[in-house]
């Protein structure tokens, strides 16, 4: 029920404050998009849709973060099972 | 996809558990409190890579399954009604009331139809003037902006035949309700990551100093569920009490200032029945009277009703994490999702369903 979905933004139709709009991309499934919530998403962002409404927009440097963190643990290891 | 796929990379999630395994010295209960959450942990398995010392203790994050019984029997009443179009998510559909479901409701021939948006029943209300159009908004925190807009964006083009049953629910207030309880043996929370999207974690601070329980807000992914619960094991085993945000790729931490201030315009917030668990003060959200002509239960005249619910389903007891589906003397026997005798075996968040779907029907032991 909670499901987000990132999805990223193809166009953008700047509306009112209630019906700014665009069309998002799923893994090459197109859907319009309410993007009021996130007036700071433009084209070429992700963002996190829920019920048709984008509810954030995806930080990316944020995203890889997770990943540097499992390659330093991977150095770590490394040198952890290194004889000394 | 991107921001997905990376985040269910097997040789990764190994690294992540390996990690978990590293840190943990004792037994500790962690609860996801999101039933997407609970989902993704049965579907992937999850819980079977931690070590044996973790246990993930399934949480009330499913808005389908705490929906009152009352408000279920208030949708079966209003949808048969005349010129009435009953629209609602799909979930709801099956979950049983006192006098059967919408479904039922439906094959009887009420108009009632599935939809994906509430931007979806608006649409339905502009095309069916004459027509009174009722939107089911369940949901939590997450959902809440979108049911906003489409009441703002009703009142703003003088709609006269839409209307929401409101059945809104807050995340805190139950996970307070949890950490109150004289059962609870939650230690450790992982917060829903779509929520705190919405809201921030600011307000999950006292409750983490107050109930001395690390609460880390986390995503859906398997990834993302690993490192919350490193991340939530960590503090345990250290001794700290921090609320912490490894889901910064969606959370910001005052949330989404936009989503809040509309859901602050258009609801406020109201005490509300949980089914299966009973009545959490200031637990839910309800229209604000500046948008009363919008609240179907109002329009309808249904206001003030209050039924008891059957009494065989634990359901209440699985959504504070006190009994695990299985241990349910009614799981897959007398309930299943073909005859469901409650809403968590009904949502495909619902863990009764999650276990039901993606671990089958245990061979009871003889000793047990
Ligand atoms: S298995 Fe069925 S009866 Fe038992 S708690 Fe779950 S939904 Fe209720």
């Amino acid at each position: 029920m909670c499901l987000a979905v990132p999805g990223k933004i193809l166009t953008v139709t700047e509306g009112d404050g209630l019906t700014r709009s665009g069309r998002v991309s799923f893994g090459g499934v197109v859907r319009e998009v309410n993007l009021a919530f996130v007036p700071e998403a433009a084209v070429g962002d992700y963002v996190m849709v829920h019920v048709g409404f984008a509810i954030s927009r995806v930080d990316e440097q944020e995203a890889e973060r997770i990943f540097d963190y499992l390659a330093e643990m991977e150095e770590l290891g490394a040198a952890e099972a290194e004889p000394s | 996809m991107k921001f997905i796929d990376e985040y269910r990379d097997a040789r990764a999630a190994r690294k992540l558990a390996a990690a978990i395994a590293r840190v943990t010295t004792r037994p500790w209960n962690i609860m996801e409190v999101c039933g997407g959450q609970t989902h993704a942990i049965v579907k992937f398995g999850i819980d079977e890579l931690l070590p044996p010392q973790i246990t993930l203790v399934h949480g009330p994050g499913c808005p389908v399954c705490v929906t009152p019984v009352e408000l279920i029997d208030k949708a079966v009443e209003i949808a048969p009604l005349p010129g009435v179009i009953f629209c609602s998510f799909g979930d709801m559909l099956r979950v049983p009331g006192t006098n059967g479901d919408l479904l039922s409701a439906k094959a009887r021939g009420a108009d009632v139809r599935v939809v994906y948006s509430p931007l979806d029943a608006l649409a339905v209300a502009r095309a069916n003037p004459e027509r009174q159009v009722v939107f089911f908004a369940v949901g939590f925190e997450t959902t809440a902006p979108a049911n906003a807009l489409a009441v703002a964006q009703a009142q703003r083009e003088g709609m006269r035949n839409f209307t929401l049953l409101v059945s809104h629910v807050l995340v805190p207030p139950a996970m307070e309700a949890i950490l109150a309880s004289p059962s609870n043996r939650v230690q450790g929370f992982l917060a829903a990551g779509h929520v705190c999207t919405v809201m921030g974690y600011e307000e999950y601070a006292p409750i983490a100093a107050r109930y001395r329980v690390p609460i880390v807000v986390t995503g859906f992914e398997p990834l993302d569920i690993l490192e919350g619960v490193y991340l939530c094991v960590r503090q345990l085993e250290e001794g700290r009490v921090e609320v912490e945000n490894p889901y910064a790729r969606s959370v910001r931490r005052e949330g989404n200032r936009e989503a809040r201030r509309l859901i602050a315009e258009v609801f406020q917030v109201v005490p509300r029945r949980w089914r299966g668990i009973g009545e959490i003060p200031q637990s839910g959200l309800g229209l604000r009277p500046a948008y009363a002509e919008f609240d179907a239960e109002r329009r309808f005249g249904l206001a003030g009703h209050g039924v008891e619910e059957p009494s065989e389903c634990r359901s209440g007891l699985v959504l504070q994490g006190v009994l695990k589906p299985h241990e349910c003397p009614a799981f897959g026997t007398r309930c299943t999702p073909e005859h469901p005798l409650g809403a968590t075996m009904v949502s495909s968040e619902g863990a009764c369903a999650a276990y039901y779907r993606y671990r089958g029907v245990p061979v009871r032991a003889a000793s047990s």
